[in-house]
């Protein structure tokens, strides 16, 4: 099977350790990961912005990079989404425009191929228990794509309670949106920030040493917020976790 | 505070005060999350709730999608039934006939079922200033009324209000409109409803004229349908001689037995009740029974130009149930009045900018007030994809493109303020178009980490005003995969 990491710009330029953690992982589990240097964006910033023309390029960009993998692998749920939930509908919007149908041709091929890594660790690899260490107190935010729009579900929460060392505990009110929303953490910031805050405070009540989420970006405000509200929990990539063992625990 | 929401600020601005009032916040808070939970156990009690949301959905695109056909034939159905039918093309046609109509009857004075097509119009503004009083007749509108306040919630226009400043607002001002209230009033729900009941009978029972509007109107029979709690709304339509109907044109189903599905859904998706307590339908006129002389206004008001547009014709599905409202967490914290029109909340900010356009400040900010988590379309009893919607209204505003605007195709120019980021998001798409251009500027940001600013200008001011910005790493991903040959080169 071959198998790309879709790393996501985001995570390609801040978040490198999730990167490394995701190739450690898939290594571990015997998956021979290609990361194809060609890769940029997906477009989900600019069709979520109200700019679904500028977008099409990144989409198409990104089918001529991955098409042909069997399996396209992140480490982002909202980024999966965007693949698989909004390509297809920016075909139909193309079409519907009158340009043909050539968008949903180009891009067909990429949007079964791609998955979030708690779906491909589970659906494809057919694996609960990676094999992972990790002695903390954890607590796990779902976020809104990966709960709503991917509805992965038990997923990550199995995985997590296979991990050795790790105690799970459950997050109040963790159907709820952490408040990032891409741009809308800018142009309504105040409310962002009450989400975040309201997040941070029920995460902090769980007692949990740490705030895990399938999702950098979300993770991105929520850590951000925790830094500013002096609060002692560190926000970690389910990645990071999955890929820490017993000899060298990831921090 | 006024009655109308004309010169809102922007959503932001406006929703920067509800976030910093603790008092509405609690109220808000407490009320949102008791209703969804409570509408969450309702609804899991009915196994084939996916299949009644489907065919709400059916239902209601169906008759969109012959809304003319189905609108001659209710004409044509009230009209047999003693009925009298007009049409208004917009709010002003609307208040016009209604206010005609009252001062046909010689009255001063209307008595009033909740109704959001009223509302939306503003008729009771528009009565007030051709000397015609309309009493709002359902607690909550009742409040609002009293208080000289904006309702804030499509289902309970006063959520934002609690038991002490309802007391407050019945002490000071009942006396002012009829019937003062009890002496040593207190906040006891049973109290206040008593004062109120005791207030609004000595209307029901003067009035000559009602204005309602309806929740369904069948097209095979020509029936109104008013779904309701408190039983004002049976007052209203069975008492008075003369019964005034608002309804936007939207309301319409094609039979007796579409109403079957839409009685369960409501109720259970509005109040958390499996069935609820008023339900009450009529057809024109009888001798000896009910009003005398009825008439229907049928309210298009921005609803063809909205069913003109492909993507978000799906708002017009929309059977006022809030339950968007009492799932969204962007509501939950800026409240009803931030949204700056009758339709708060997810729908709002897809209607309202369809409904009136997006040319003024405030409509302009509807389609960003969400972070698009995704909530509210899984609680919609008619499957609208509202994030879909709000995506497709901000491209409106961003970029302009064709829409419909008074029947006519028009193409938007984009809304005032977007230039910078349109700027902005060109560049990004160029600087991620090529991954030559995407690492030079990864590799520059990283050389340059230790001179980062810890906070940042224009518009990321907002984000750097309550979190802190990650660390810039020393080195992007791709640059580590080609040092290490993916990682071979390092030990794992």
């Amino acid at each position: 099977m071959r198998v790309a990491l879709f790393l996501t710009c985001l995570n390609d330029t801040l978040y490198p350790d999730t990167g490394k953690a995701v190739v450690k992982l898939l290594t571990r589990l015997g998956v021979d990961v290609d990361f194809p240097m060609a890769q940029t964006c997906c477009g989900q910033a600019h069709y979520n912005t109200g700019y679904r023309h500028e977008a099409e390029p990144l989409a198409l960009h990104f089918a001529d990079v991955f098409t042909g993998y069997d399996a396209i692998v992140t480490p982002s749920g909202s980024c999966a989404a965007m693949v698989r939930e909004l390509y297809p509908r920016m075909g139909e919007r193309a079409e519907a425009e009158g340009r043909g149908g050539t968008l949903s041709a180009h891009l067909a091929p990429v949007v079964p191929a791609t998955y979030e890594l708690t779906e491909f660790l589970v659906d494809v690899l057919g694996v609960t228990d990676v094999g992972a260490y990790y002695p903390r107190t954890v607590t796990y935010h779902p976020t809104c794509h990966g709960l709503r729009s991917l509805g992965l579900g038990e997923r990550p929460y199995q995985l997590l309670r296979a991990v050795k060392g790790l105690e799970l505990v459950e997050l109040p009110g963790a159907d709820e949106c952490c408040g990032f929303g891409g741009t809308f953490a800018v142009k309504n910031a105040d409310v962002s920030a009450a989400m975040g805050a309201d997040k941070i405070r029920n995460a902090e009540s769980t007692g949990a040493q740490a705030l895990c989420a399938a999702d950098n970006s979300c993770l991105m405000h929520l850590g951000g917020t925790m830094s500013r509200l002096k609060v002692d929990m560190r926000p970690v990539h389910i990645a990071e976790i999955l890929a820490s063992t017993e000899e060298r625990s990831a921090r | 505070m006024s009655g109308t929401f004309l010169g809102m600020p922007a959503f932001p601005k406006a929703a920067r005060e509800a976030v910093g009032d603790e008092r509405l916040r609690a109220n808000l808070r407490h009320a949102t999350h008791t209703i969804r939970d409570k509408r969450a156990r309702a609804v899991g009690e009915l196994e084939d709730w996916e299949a009644l949301r489907e065919a709400g959905k059916q239902i209601k695109d169906h008759t969109l999608r012959h809304l003319d056909r189905y609108l001659v034939q209710l004409e044509e159905a009230v009209t047999a039934a003693g009925g009298i039918v007009h049409w208004a093309c917009d709010a002003a046609e609307a208040n016009r006939i209604v206010a005609d109509l009252v001062k046909a009857t010689g009255e001063t004075e209307v008595v009033k079922v909740k109704s959001m097509a009223t509302q939306e119009i503003g008729l009771n503004e528009a009565l007030e200033a051709e000397g015609i009083r309309a009493y709002e007749t359902d607690l909550a509108e009742l409040i609002v009324q009293l208080a000289d306040d904006r309702p804030s919630h499509i289902l309970v226009p006063a959520i934002h209000r609690n038991r002490g400043e309802i007391r407050d607002i019945f002490h000071d001002t009942m006396k002012n409109w009829g019937r003062p209230a009890p002496e040593g009033l207190t906040d006891e729900p049973a109290e206040l409803a008593e004062a109120a009941r005791l207030h609004l009978r000595e209307k029901f029972l003067r009035a000559k004229v009602a204005i309602s509007g309806a929740n369904f109107m069948v097209a095979e029979s020509g029936t109104l349908v008013v779904v309701e709690s408190e039983g004002n709304g049976r007052m209203c339509l069975t008492l008075p001689e003369t019964l005034i109907s608002v309804v936007g044109v939207e309301k319409v189903v094609p039979t007796w037995r579409d109403l079957e599905v839409f009685l369960q859904t409501l109720p259970r998706s509005s109040t958390a009740e499996r069935m609820n307590p008023y339900t009450s339908t009529w057809t024109g006129t009888i001798d000896g029974d009910g009003p005398t002389a009825f008439h229907l206004v049928l309210l298009d008001n921005g609803r063809t130009d909205t069913l003109a547009d492909e993507v978000g014709r799906q708002a017009l599905r929309c059977i006022r149930c809030s339950a968007c409202l009492n799932v969204c967490p962007v509501y939950e914290r800026a409240g009803g009045h931030a949204y700056g029109s009758v339709y708060p909340g997810p729908i709002g900010a897809i209607l309202s900018p369809q409904l009136r356009g997006t040319t003024s400040e405030i409509d302009a900010s509807l389609p960003y007030a969400s972070s698009l988590c995704g909530a509210c379309y899984d609680v919609c009893p008619v499957a609208i994809d509202i994030p879909e919607v709000l995506v497709h209204l901000r491209e409106r505003v961003a970029q302009g493109g064709p829409a419909v605007t008074r029947g006519e195709k028009v193409v938007l120019r984009p809304a005032r303020g977007h230039a910078a980021e349109r700027a902005a998001m060109r560049a990004a798409r160029w600087v991620l178009g090529s991954p030559g251009v995407l690492r030079t500027g990864q590799r520059f940001a990283a050389r340059t980490r230790r001179l980062h600013p810890r906070t940042l200008p224009g518009p990321g001011r907002a984000w750097s005003a309550s979190r802190d910005l990650p660390s810039m790493p020393a080195e992007p991903f791709r640059d580590w995969w080609q040092r290490t040959n993916g990682g071979k080169g390092e030990a794992q």
